[in-house]
């Protein structure tokens, strides 16, 4: 087995008394593609929402090469290695594909640095550089806001690339994406996931076959079963409350 | 160039500005319009007008540096501060304090009543306070004043606004939270008569360091120095405004809760470019005391801050230019209407705050932006080269 990255134990949290994640215990691997499929309610974005910060556990422990995410702010968790794509593309809409791709630069985040930041030889070299692997290299100077959908989320997964996290949390990557867009995203995937750890939540059944190594479902906040796809498909349970239908 | 094509800042035109010659274009007038106003304001306008007209548009240029700070703040930070006029209050107040003092110096009559310690100004003896207050007394160095006038309000701004934006106190909540502390500055100085000089403010300074601020020379030489220092601003917006700090502003404004995503603490950033406005305002209030001779809290209540949030918004509230002159130009009418239509002031004001966001959500910049736009479609179209 290789080392984990981020292990996820006895996590709970409660809305007004409703557990959207009940006592989980979630294990990442390093170099894992790991996925998270389960029906609506399940709490597969709530668990991504308090890996990366967004939501704070009521009880649990979130480990991350030794650091303890639960006791941290959003961007001191970013900062320590961990990327965030939301389900809904979120990039920088008054900017353009470049400045978006360039406040994604892991470096200078503080207000001085910012200030008298230089877009050097090498941060010019990585943008381009992620531009096509993105597919938007012939769209640098366009304003985000002008994107299509999919070429949102392309840019989204272009700025985590950016950042170059060693754990990386996708929500629904290829939602809303055409069957074309799907297959790019698919090979882009595999990809990113090269060198590091990747968690994608995905209900697309034919699309976590093609990448995943690990699948993980979530049923009503509790983990229902874990394993391999092809074990997980063939689980009675599992077939019983998502896959069945 | 070492860069790559950066398109404009300014919100609407770099729409049109994704050919190379489109940004080129755009950068160039954003380059000119710089140095449009150092004409319009170095030699046209002194060239004009009298010393009168000279000193009032002085006046209106100092409430310009609240102006350029809001498009900072407001335009691209987000955070629409209701309380310019504290800051502004502020550098007005600490100047007054310093000129008060050295008036006071070579008054013999507040010697004689300052007792053994240092001389007491005029209206503190008036309410029976004859020891100068150990806040008021450093004011009496300039080399005390000066800096104080640039760090106490940029500290204030950045400690009150790191406090609130670290709790997520933002947007109407934080404007609310600034239009209160605008008007507890007024309640305060209107009510502490003594140690303030209340709702008169802080009246008869002829000198400053030494020499006399009210002949035609020093209302010249004033005037340029505000001008300076104005356009020093603006270039100082520029400068932030085109680095990644300006993006990041950008991206704050839009999506404050990705940008924590991005690894940046949306609190500093604010409470930086809040700060920065505050120092603008400090540096504005210091220069229309010394022009107009007095401080007061009309000056720093919330009538005066809303009317700094009207000045960047009609200019255009994206345009570090377009505060300037529109603040000249509410200004001039505010002269105008309220010399020729007394309380017909307010009624203006109060519309000009609907319509222009409804009507010119961008000002004065956006029409100029869009007549642009406009002619550089047409002229694409005549060379058969639609984008």
């Amino acid at each position: 087995m290789r080392p984990m990255i981020l292990a996820v134990e006895d996590l709970t949290v409660s809305f007004d008394g409703f557990k959207a994640v009940d006592g989980l215990n979630f294990y990442v691997e390093e170099n894992e593609l790991h996925v998270v499929i389960g029906p609506n309610g399940a709490g597969k974005t709530t668990l991504l929402d308090m890996i990366c910060g967004k939501t704070k556990p009521t009880s649990g422990r979130i480990e991350f090469k030794g650091l303890y995410l639960e006791k941290m702010l959003e961007y001191q968790i970013t900062r320590a290695g961990v990327g965030r794509k939301f389900q809904n593309p979120m990039v920088y809409e008054d900017l353009t594909v470049t400045e978006n791709l360039e406040i994604s630069y892991p470096k200078k985040r503080d207000v001085i640095g910012c200030l008298f930041f230089n877009r050097s030889e090498a941060v010019r070299d990585e943008i381009n550089r992620i531009a096509a692997m993105i597919f938007l290299d012939d769209q640098l100077e366009r304003k985000a806001a002008l994107l299509s959908h999919g070429q949102k989320q392309w840019l989204e997964i272009g700025m985590l690339l950016m950042q170059d996290p060693e754990l990386l949390l996708l929500d629904e990557p290829v939602a809303g994406m055409s069957a074309k867009e799907r297959e790019l995203t698919g090979v882009l995937l595999r990809k990113i996931a090269e060198g590091r750890s990747v968690v994608v939540i995905e209900h697309d059944m034919e699309f976590v076959k093609s990448v995943a190594h690990k699948v993980t479902v979530l049923h009503q906040g509790k983990k229902l079963a874990e394993g391999r796809m092809d074990e997980v498909q063939n689980d009675p349970r599992v077939i019983e409350v998502y896959l069945g239908h | 160039m070492k860069d790559l094509p950066l398109t404009s800042t300014r919100g609407g035109a770099s729409n049109a500005a994704t050919s190379p010659t489109g940004w080129r274009g755009a950068l160039l007038l954003d380059k000119y319009s710089v140095l449009i106003l150092a004409l319009l304001l170095l030699i046209a306008i002194p060239a004009l007008t009298g010393a009168f007209r000279l000193g009032l548009f002085a006046k209106y240029l100092s409430f310009a540096f609240c102006a350029v700070g809001l498009v900072l703040t407001w335009g691209y930070g987000g955070i629409l501060s209701l309380g310019q006029g504290i800051f502004f209050g502020l550098g007005s107040y600490m100047m007054a304090m310093y000129m008060k003092l050295e008036a006071s110096s070579n008054d013999p009559a507040a010697a004689v009543f300052g007792g053994s310690g240092p001389p007491v100004p005029d209206f503190m003896t008036w309410n029976s306070i004859d020891k100068l207050p150990w806040w008021w007394a450093p004011f009496e160095h300039g080399w005390f004043a000066l800096p104080a006038i640039l760090i106490i309000p940029t500290l204030i701004a950045f400690v009150l606004g790191y406090a609130n934006f670290r709790k997520r106190v933002g947007g109407v909540y934080f404007s609310i939270v600034t239009l209160a502390l605008a008007s507890i500055m007024s309640i305060v100085i209107i009510g502490q008569q003594g140690y303030t000089g209340g709702v008169n403010g802080i009246t008869n300074l002829p000198t400053f360091m030494g020499y006399s601020v009210q002949s035609n020379t020093a209302t010249l030489i004033m005037y340029y120095v505000t001008c300076v220092l104005l356009l020093c601003a603006v270039l100082a917006g520029r400068f932030i405004l085109k680095s990644r700090l300006g993006k990041v502003l950008i991206a704050i404004r839009d999506r404050e809760d990705r940008i924590r995503f991005s690894g940046y603490d949306p609190a500093l950033f604010k409470g930086f470019i809040f700060a920065v406005a505050a120092l603008f305002s400090a540096v504005g209030g210091a220069m229309f005391t010394l022009q107009v001779g007095f401080a007061s809290p009309s000056v720093c209540g919330i009538v005066p801050s809303i009317e700094m949030v009207i000045y960047a918004a009609v200019g255009g509230r994206l345009s570090l230019v377009g505060a300037v002159y529109g603040t000249v130009i509410v200004g001039a009418a505010k002269s105008f209407l309220s010399e020729n239509f007394v309380g017909f002031w307010v009624y203006f004001i109060g519309a000009l705050f609907i319509f222009v966001p409804m009507f010119l959500p961008k000002g004065l910049a956006g029409v100029i932006d869009w007549l642009r736009i406009r002619g550089q479609v047409r002229q694409d179209k005549n060379h058969g080269g639609a984008q």
